[in-house]
């Protein structure tokens, strides 16, 4: 069983009919119980970050999202991939969840429009059990308006905006996050997102 | 960089897909979950559903058609047509929807515009445009499916639609919509330049090689259109591997 976690911060459907459509089963929860004991957990969210963390937090589901961040694989989507990180400066600077080394800020201004919102390419930089049956060609779809800044180790994939926009990310171990949107993005969101679930647990 | 977008667009009425047909009234052409699913299988990047139900019963219809193709279809979807407040923004929204597309309801209340962009986020919100040339390089804008001339300048619209937080824009030309010859060149440019949120293309497409002319001749960002995905005269597919082979990025 998957765990989408619901704490308020919207287009959580839309995974859950991903997950529904490739035949997994899953539920949207906030109970600490149900995420600790699912097989695997998925973080959303479309927003901004100090919402986000205030939802969490008022959630009391921080220390549970570290727990199973910890023992099981987990994937942070879209804003929920950039709460991974350990502060974001949107709004002022503000603590995210410190899985992930590293921080979020705006897209850098090259001229292009912000935000970032459409198809765009993966290059790949490392290796990543995601990436599983992909081909050279993958398209994802994107919505934002910040990214992520973090280490050569963190990034599996970025995409080019006018400057390297980071799309896939992991800390080696059980957390990964992806700034598109997997359940928005075809087959190839599909194919990810089967990866996904598809990881061997613990 | 972003791949240009190839849009196909369901005209809904009642919860069924239907085309007018050489002005002999409305004909139904199909299930809109199945088009869009048929659709999304040849790659479309975003699927249109654009609402002509006239009554106010008919309205909670096209919900449950974004609902059930969002259970199979994992591109953006955007819904258009009788959108007039918040609420429905929001219902809209939760039904499953990406985006909505506004039109004749913001041209007559801009703040539509503001407060769906301010509550759901600017990339939630494309306003769609009807325009009219009323002489070279000067159009106005026009509201109820093309029956009434606003006497709005076409280029100061849009760039008042994306000061108030548009995501995106979807022009529409009443000159060439339905005359199958193209897309609006000239019009089409002129918004492009003016303002810098992506510009969809829309109305005149009649053949393959239209969709890779508006990407060669204008900075447009995708083109939509309706009859000749609804026809099989041309699939998305094809569009894709003609805007390719001219050296467009497509998905």
């Amino acid at each position: 069983m998957i765990a989408i976690i619901d704490y308020g911060a919207g287009n959580i459907f839309s995974v859950k009919n991903a997950l529904d459509f490739l035949g997994v089963k899953s539920a949207l929860t906030s109970d600490p119980g149900e995420i600790l004991s699912a097989d695997k957990v998925i973080l959303p969210g479309v927003g901004a970050f100090q919402w986000a963390m205030d939802k969490l937090e008022q959630s009391g589901l921080v220390d549970t999202v570290k727990k199973a961040a910890s023992e099981k694989p987990f994937m942070g989507i879209c804003l929920g991939m950039q709460l991974l990180f350990d502060k974001s400066f949107e709004f002022g600077e503000r603590e995210g969840l410190g899985l992930i080394k590293g921080y979020v800020d705006r897209i850098p201004d090259t001229g292009l429009v912000i935000p970032h919102m459409g198809w765009n390419k993966l290059e790949y930089n490392r290796q990543c059990p995601l990436f599983e049956g992909l081909g050279e060609d993958e398209y994802v779809y994107f919505v934002h308006s910040y990214q992520a800044y973090c280490g050569d180790e963190a990034l599996n994939a970025y995409v080019e905006y006018g400057s390297k926009i980071p799309a896939v990310v992991s800390d080696g171990k059980f957390v990964y996050g992806c700034q598109f949107h997997p359940e928005k993005s075809g087959q190839t969101g599909l194919d990810i997102l089967k990866n996904f679930v598809s990881l061997r647990e613990g | 960089m972003l791949a240009k977008r190839i849009i196909p667009c369901l005209d809904v009425r009642d919860g069924k897909v239907v085309k007018g047909v050489n002005f002999e009234g409305i004909r139904e052409v199909g299930d809109p979950v199945e088009c869009a699913y048929e659709y999304n299988l040849q790659g479309a990047d975003e699927i249109v559903f654009y609402d002509i139900t006239a009554s106010h019963e008919g309205r909670g219809v096209i919900l449950d058609v974004v609902r059930e193709t969002a259970k199979k279809v994992f591109v953006p979807l955007t819904v258009g047509g009788g959108i007039k407040t918040v609420d429905d923004i929001r219902n809209t929204l939760r039904a499953g929807a990406d985006k909505v597309s506004v039109n004749s309801q913001a041209v007559q209340n801009p703040q539509l515009i503001k407060d769906g962009a301010d509550i759901f986020g600017s990339q939630c919100i494309c306003v769609g445009v009807d325009a009219k040339a009323i002489s070279p390089n000067k159009w106005t804008v026009y509201i109820n499916g093309g029956r009434i001339d606003m006497g709005i300048d076409l280029i100061d619209w849009v760039k008042q639609c994306e000061a108030l937080g548009a995501g995106e824009i979807c022009l529409n030309s009443i000159d060439t919509d339905g005359v199958r010859g193209g897309f609006d060149l000239p019009m089409l440019k002129a918004v492009v330049d003016a303002v810098s949120i992506p510009v969809i293309a829309s109305g005149g497409a009649g053949k393959l090689g239209d969709f890779a002319e508006a990407f060669l001749k204008t900075d447009c960002s995708a083109a939509l259109a309706a009859s000749l995905f609804h026809f099989k005269e041309l699939t998305v597919g094809q569009v894709k591997d003609d805007c390719r082979s001219k050296g467009i990025i497509v998905r």
